[in-house]
């Protein structure tokens, strides 16, 4: 496919596509992470991050006569969203080589929909840089560890869609939204900063700090 | 929970500084002499010569660990910068209220308040521990004091402009500082209050109350820079060339509550003697370097006492409080605070 002519000026407005995964976990997490630019670690990224070291190598491998491209820079300009693939593998032969993305998730298949949608938003970049259909592509989980594929059917495509324009116009706006207290936020990394139970419902600090000076 | 991590203070000079696998190392005329993993650590500040090798100083940047160069009595002189440079649109917030006299005064008149109030803490503790052994004109002053700084935060937070509420501030530091000797319970004049002194400390007590505040201030700024605040701009501290002056906005709070009472406590139980001090030609007076270590390591510890936060309710360490007050100031610079909460110590 052709670059548009006013490619560069998309080229600023692209958003990465973690941003996507973290949007669909939690809206607040994901300005907090693209907009605030915080971060912490807990047990879980710090696995997570090995586990992609590990398998960031760059370098392309041949297993079983299937090529694979290893940390692979993408992008799509119809959904405005560029990022890396862990993994991508040219399926078929000669002419007809079709990628195929897999990537790897530390833990067990989740049942929300953010890791699927990070796939699909791979396979849609795919699709726009390689011109051709990409229909699918496997989460590669450490537990169990195998691989679960992943069909890139039109309902996933328009989550996918969607979840990117969300993701743009939260960001173009920069406003990070209030946090909303559920049982993921124990899970989070970014609890400490977030402060979902005191910041949910606010209290009245004027009041509070008032009362607080007395007695 | 955000871990309350160490800060290693490396005060050997000519020490060399590398990094080993995940590790910080520490050798002295090439020998091993500390070891300790990077991800447990929050801060390396370095006082005098000390050299570091690169791949530490980027493996700190990376990880976000504040690595400052300090003068041997602690002033900053320096400090590695990683490539995370904060949010800007945060900072834009922090500008426009910074730049905006009303506004200001209302984040600035609550730091005051509460700093006072945290004063007033400080004799209550002092009257309700020492009390009803001192002579009954101590005991007079105390309680004057503390009424008169009582009374004084009621006023605070009603005032509307940036010079009435800096004149407050200064007679309040005043009364609490007029009433600073009786906090002292040790026998040796040599720890005799002088009234504050900077610019050189002119006195023991200033010199150990000046260091500590530079300890204080320095983890101040990182606690800013940690959750993307300039440390620069500054709202009851007015802008001025070099001078982190919301890292000083920040500090008020935590001035009477770590600083002050770890001074007294190490007075009061003879951690630190007269003999600690060098008494420099013209009058200034600066701390010897193992006592810099006594302090240091009595700052470690009560960086790790608990508390519970007034605010958010959780506990923590104190070493965790300056980081939250950072971030509940950046909150309500984002609007999702109709105030600032500043840290009111009981």
């Amino acid at each position: 496919m052709m670059p548009k002519p006013d490619q560069r000026q998309d080229e600023e407005n692209l958003v990465p596509v973690s941003a996507l995964q973290h949007y669909l976990f939690c809206p607040r997490q994901c300005a907090l992470i693209h907009i605030e630019q915080q971060w912490a670690e807990n047990g879980a990224t710090v696995e997570g991050r090995l586990l992609h070291e590990r398998v960031d190598s760059g370098v392309p491998d041949r297993k079983r006569g299937v090529r694979t491209l290893r940390t692979l820079p993408i992008r799509s300009f119809a959904l405005g969203i560029y990022g890396k693939a862990d993994a991508v593998e040219l399926h078929g032969t000669g002419s007809t080589l079709i990628p195929y993305p897999v990537e790897y998730k530390r833990g067990s298949p989740k049942p929300h929909h953010a890791d699927e949608v990070q796939l699909c938003a791979q396979a849609l970049c795919l699709e726009e840089m390689f011109g051709c259909a990409v229909s699918e592509g496997a989460l590669f989980y450490d537990r169990p560890h195998r691989r679960t594929t992943v069909q890139f059917d039109q309902d996933l495509r328009d989550l996918t869609q969607k979840t990117a324009q969300k993701v743009q116009d939260m960001l173009a706006a920069g406003k990070t939204p209030q946090p909303v207290w559920n049982k993921g936020c124990k899970h989070c990394s970014l609890e400490a900063i977030c402060q979902p139970r005191r910041l949910e419902k606010p209290l009245c600090v004027e009041k509070w700090f008032l009362e607080n000076l007395e007695d | 929970m955000r871990k309350h991590l160490n800060t290693i203070y490396v005060t050997t000079e000519d020490a060399w500084l590398r990094k080993d696998g995940a590790n910080i190392v520490v050798e002295v005329e090439g020998k091993e002499r500390g070891r300790a993993p990077l991800h447990l650590l929050e801060g390396i500040m370095c006082f005098g010569r000390i050299g570091a090798s690169p791949a530490l100083l980027a493996a700190c940047a990376e990880a976000g660990i504040a690595f400052s160069y300090l003068s041997p009595i602690g002033r900053f002189l320096a400090r590695v910068e990683g490539p995370r440079s904060g949010n800007v649109l945060l900072r834009r917030a922090q500008y426009r209220v910074a730049d905006d006299n009303t506004r200001s005064v209302l984040i600035a008149r609550y730091i005051v308040a509460a700093k006072v109030a945290n004063q007033r803490t400080v004799i209550r503790r002092v009257l309700r521990d020492y009390g009803a052994s001192s002579p009954e004109a101590s005991q007079k002053a105390l309680q004057a004091a503390e009424a008169w700084l009582t009374d004084t935060t009621r006023r605070i937070v009603k005032v509307t402009d940036m010079d009435s509420l800096r004149g407050i501030e200064g007679e309040a530091a005043r009364v609490y500082f007029s009433v600073f000797n009786l906090f002292i319970r040790s026998e040796d004049p040599a720890f005799q209050f002088g009234g504050r002194s900077r610019r050189p400390p002119l006195d023991r007590v200033n010199a150990l109350l000046s260091f500590l505040y530079a300890l204080l201030g320095h983890d101040c700024r990182s606690a800013l820079e940690s959750v993307g605040l300039d440390p620069q701009v500054g709202f009851l501290h007015a802008d001025r060339p070099g001078r982190t002056s919301l890292a000083l906005d920040l500090m008020e709070e935590f001035r009477p509550v770590l600083a002050d009472r770890l001074a007294l406590n190490l007075i009061n139980r003879a951690q630190v003697r007269a003999a600690d001090f060098t008494c420099h030609e013209g009058g200034g007076i600066t701390l010897h370097d193992d006592a810099r270590k006594t302090v240091l390591t009595a700052w470690q510890e009560r960086k790790k006492q608990e508390i519970r936060h007034p605010f958010l309710g959780e506990t923590m360490t104190f070493g965790l409080v300056a980081h939250m007050q950072a971030l509940l100031l950046s909150r309500y610079l984002r609007g999702e605070l109709d105030a600032y909460p500043a840290f009111i110590w009981k």
